[in-house]
């Protein structure tokens, strides 16, 4: 295999005027549909049907590599040759699926048609869908659609348009509350609520919740809070029912998980003493925790290449609060618009390179020679055999990393690698 | 459209990448939309593979489908040639590009491009995975086979040379393809012959020009070899090997049919290994009558159906495969034992199937190794798809004398052993023994099942725990309190077996109540 053959050698890239190197090339990246791995174990009565083809449900298969449970809450209604003779014929056959499927599964409440590539190029109308099957199934299941197709998703966005679905479908709530948006680890999820709720702000929700029963509800007294980067139709979403958006940082390490929980608290009025007595002990351990490895990591150069959008809240914290230094900050799509403080804590003159052209990012991983690189498992041991040591970029998406109590694990995580480089004598 | 959970194959197209990125110097221009490229993990994480497998994808966006995606296509054909400067390329879609229709065979050829290209039909939505793989190589070999090269003169200027054989099939992310590979060579060196080409595992389309220099081909995997060893019977005469040499009897009858084919004496003093004389010890006299029910690609299910059969004296009590393409061949076997084949890729029905069947150990693939955790069988794998471990790190073949060797191993381990089993008997009132403790040899799948034992019989203390049979209302199926409490007294590893015998004794005497009585008399009834 030639794979590290003759390299075309580095022309200078093309940087915008904003300093952002903008690539568009081969993109080594997961589709939208990944993001059902996580989202089908939040939402514990729902289930997703991607309605694609072979490859979709490979791909499902292969990202939730050993997980396999008896009968997951996802599976693929795979659509053959002679559904694409006819749509008419296509819609009756999702129709025969989903009623043999929810036959099965009476415990599903909550049901989501996924659109992939496939369905997205013929044409087949999931909403209408979705439309005709809730006046079936109303009110037992509700049916809901996004896509999650790589045509129009990147891995992490198909948890965006999941939720953006679901958006609309909120009920009207007048209350005063705070409303966490992003689906997190639960251990996570009530770690933050506890603390948001020490500083007196008396309702906080979720989005999702975890039963389709119990989703918020939204409106104009309703701020929210991103827990993810990757929210970026959600949060318009969220705009257009009259909920108000608390910019802040992303609750990564003990600085980002601060400023998040301060954006809350000056949102809601919590007095400044108030909020350093709340915050005080859990950041002290967060720092405690961090200290152990910025003595192994400061100093040592990481590269991302693009993954799941998380990449520029996590340079922000490695170089911030570990001291690492950054190569270049790759990510499949910048939203700006909540990245604002995310890009003006990165330290300056960060290379920030959006969308991707694998081998040309290959060549520049390959001269910068990091000590790290934060990739897909597609190109992990590639380059390690190359001697640069990796970091699996999706285990920063399965694994608890937000807030204080996970930033030392987030820490250890990147440290793990290196640590192991040193270890082995093989 | 069909409702599936877990698939069995991939698309076709991920069979062509696993036969581009067995070979060397062939590159794989894939027409295909972001997000496709997951595929480069099955190579890089299950194989652990330190190389990406050569493919370019497209990797085409919505923004692009209104504007050219062929010259997406074109720009990506361009930069992988001048990146990769392969020796020659194949080219195609995946299941959304075939839907676009932007013909990446026509646009290459528009293309000049300084290398032959071999275009590929993989229709996405009725093929998949091993045809697609099986259509890949023909195509190349079709394509690449100079057919001005024949094999040498038998008799040369130094006297008579050796035969020569090709090895087709072994391709990247197969099943224990490597260490088959390196098992029959082995064994071919031993009978005099020389491997003339492996392909595609480890070829290079150079290579695969003098194809036509074999005296003939051995047709290691026919899911994927199959067609083109019969294109190349029907254009260089080659004769085709066709005895896979999956266990013991297998192998003996490979050598034969390979020699003869050779035109060389079978030898009589091969080193056969040690599976025939371990099958007949003593020791494995447990093994006889086993219930097995198997399931895996046509080929490697019908082989383990006959080891499990004439070389360990099980009982094959289910056989079935996920490809219909071999459905003829599973049928056939399956008439031969006396089961009804299983032919489908619903893993579902196949989940059913072995619930029904109550084997005492499934033969199947990684799927049916999750089935069996789940129903706390013992498994052994014989089949694609493949997982991480079915890439160990040491020598671990399927074929070939030491292959049947490995079977041995492999498939008896999971089971209890016969020593072993006599004390299990003997000391069943002792609480390592007990049901609550479970197989040991199950590893964590064994612990207690959450119905084990009730909290309440487990205060009574250790006796009524390790004698408590899995509790039930007394009158579910007929059963008395006493007969299942009799039945939990039986080893674990034959209660399934004596209360179906019972249940079924019961049915055919229209017995209501199963009592301890009828227990017995079931036993006696069926001991006959």
């Amino acid at each position: 295999m030639s794979s590290a053959g003759p390299a075309s050698g580095c022309d200078a890239p093309p940087v915008g005027v904003d300093g952002i190197l903008r690539e568009r090339g081969q993109r080594e990246v997961f589709c939208g549909l990944t993001g059902i791995i996580w989202l089908h174990r939040k939402i514990q009565d729902a289930f997703f049907l991607v309605v694609g083809s072979r490859t979709c449900a490979h791909l499902l298969q292969s990202a939730a590599g050993v997980m396999v449970f008896a009968e997951p809450r996802f599976g693929t209604a795979i659509i053959e040759e002679k559904d694409l003779a006819g749509l008419a014929d296509a819609n009756e056959e999702l129709d025969r699926v989903v009623n043999r499927l929810l036959a099965r599964r009476p415990d599903i409440k909550l049901l989501f048609l996924v659109g992939s590539c496939p369905s997205e190029v013929i044409k087949l109308d999931l909403s209408r869908a979705a439309q005709r099957l809730n006046g079936r199934f109303s009110p037992n299941v509700r049916v809901l659609n996004y896509s999650g197709s790589g045509i129009e998703t990147t891995f992490t966005q198909g948890e965006d348009a999941c939720l953006s679905a679901l958006v609309p479908d909120l009920a009207f709530s007048d209350e005063k509350q705070l409303m966490i948006v992003g689906s997190l680890p639960d251990i996570v999820e009530d770690q933050l609520t506890r603390l948001l709720g020490d500083l007196g702000i008396s309702k906080v929700v979720s989005l999702p919740a975890r039963k389709a029963g119990q989703m918020p509800g939204v409106g104009p007294n309703t701020k929210y809070l991103l827990a993810q980067p990757f929210l970026a139709e959600t949060g318009t979403a969220l705009d257009k029912r009259g909920a108000e958006h608390l910019l802040a940082l992303f609750p990564f390490g003990a600085e980002g998980t601060t400023a998040w929980l301060h954006a809350a608290a000056q949102a809601f009025g919590v007095p400044e003493a108030r909020f350093e007595q709340v915050i005080a002990g859990p950041r002290e351990r967060a720092r405690k925790g961090l200290a152990l490895y910025r003595e192994k990591l400061a100093g040592k150069r990481i590269f991302f290449m693009p993954d799941s959008q998380l990449e520029v809240p996590l340079a922000r914290f490695l170089a911030g609060e570990l001291g690492m230094e950054l190569v270049e900050v790759g990510t499949p799509y910048l939203h700006k618009g909540h990245l604002i403080d995310e890009l003006a804590a990165l330290p300056p003159g960060t290379m920030i390179s959006e969308g991707q052209d694998v081998d040309k990012q290959l060549d520049r991983v390959r001269a910068a020679r990091p000590d790290l690189t934060v990739c897909g498992l597609g190109l992990a041991n590639p380059l390690e055999k190359e001697g640069l040591s990796t970091k699996w970029a999706i285990e920063l998406v399965f694994s608890p990393i937000h807030g204080y109590e996970q930033a030392g694990d987030l820490a250890e995580l990147f440290s793990r690698p290196l640590h192991r480089r040193d270890l082995l004598r093989v | 459209m069909q409702l599936t959970v877990w698939t069995y194959e991939g698309p076709p197209h991920v069979g062509a990448m696993r036969v581009a990125t067995g070979m060397r110097d062939l590159h794989y221009v894939l027409h295909a939309p972001q997000g496709d490229t997951y595929a480069d993990l099955l190579f890089t994480m299950i194989e652990r593979r330190d190389h990406r497998p050569p493919v370019t994808y497209t990797t085409f966006q919505a923004r692009d489908l209104g504007k050219d995606t062929a010259e997406l296509f074109k720009t990506a054909a361009r930069d992988a040639y001048d990146r990769f400067q392969p020796q020659a390329m194949i080219v195609g879609s995946s299941c959304t590009a075939e839907l676009i229709q932007d013909d990446p065979h026509g646009l290459s050829l528009t293309m000049g491009l300084p290398c032959p290209v071999i275009p590929l039909e993989l229709p996405s939505y009725s093929r998949k995975e091993n045809w697609g793989a099986s259509e890949t190589f023909y195509q190349i070999v079709r394509t690449l086979a100079d057919k001005e090269r024949k094999p040498l003169p038998a008799v040369g200027e130094n006297g008579p040379r050796r035969p020569r054989a090709n090895l087709l099939g072994p391709t990247a992310l197969g099943f224990r393809h490597r260490d088959d590979v390196a098992e029959i060579t082995r064994l071919l060196g031993d009978l005099g012959i020389d491997v003339n080409l492996v392909a595609p595992m480890g070829s290079s389309p150079a290579d695969i020009a003098g194809i036509g220099e074999a005296d003939f081909n051995i047709c290691l995997y026919p899911e994927i070899a199959a067609q083109a060893c019969s294109w190349l019977e029907r254009t260089f005469r080659q004769k085709t090997v066709k005895t896979v040499p999956i266990g013991l009897l297998a192998t003996r009858e490979f050598v034969s049919e390979v020699c003869a084919v050779a035109g060389l004496p079978v030898p009589t003093d091969l080193d056969q290994g040690r599976m025939g004389w371990w099958s007949r010890s003593i020791d494995s006299t447990y093994l006889t009558g086993k219930r097995v029910f198997i399931f895996g690609d046509g080929t490697h299910a019908v082989a383990a159906a006959r080891v499990a059969s004439e070389e360990l004296g099980f009982k094959v009590v289910g056989l079935g495969c996920y490809n219909r393409e071999f459905a003829r061949e599973v049928r056939a076997a399956a008439e031969k034992y006396g089961v009804e084949p299983l032919i489908s890729d619903d893993y579902l029905a196949v989940e059913e199937a072995i619930e029904a069947a109550a084997p005492e150990l499934v033969l199947g693939t990684q799927m049916e190794r999750h089935i069996a955790k789940r129903l706390r069988l013992p498994c052994a794998v014989i089949s694609a798809p493949v997982h991480v471990q079915d890439f160990p790190a040491r020598h671990s073949p399927q074929m070939g004398f030491e292959g049947a060797n490995v079977l041995f191993d492999t498939w008896v381990h999971p089971l209890v052993m016969g020593l072993e089993e006599h004390l299990l008997t003997m000391f069943r009132e002792d609480f390592e023994f007990s049901d609550a403790a479970g197989p040991s040899h199950l590893g964590h799948a064994s612990a207690p099942a959450a119905h084990a034992a009730p909290a309440a019989e487990q205060a009574e203390g250790e006796v009524a725990t390790m004698t408590a049979p899995a509790p039930a209302p007394a009158e579910e199926g007929g059963w008395t309190p006493e007969a299942l409490a009799e039945l939990g007294k039986i080893p674990f590893f034959v209660r399934g077996k004596a209360r179906r015998n019972t249940e079924r004794y019961a049915a055919e005497h229209g017995v209501t109540t199963i009592t301890r009585e009828t227990l017995y008399e079931a036993k006696s009834h069926y001991a006959r």
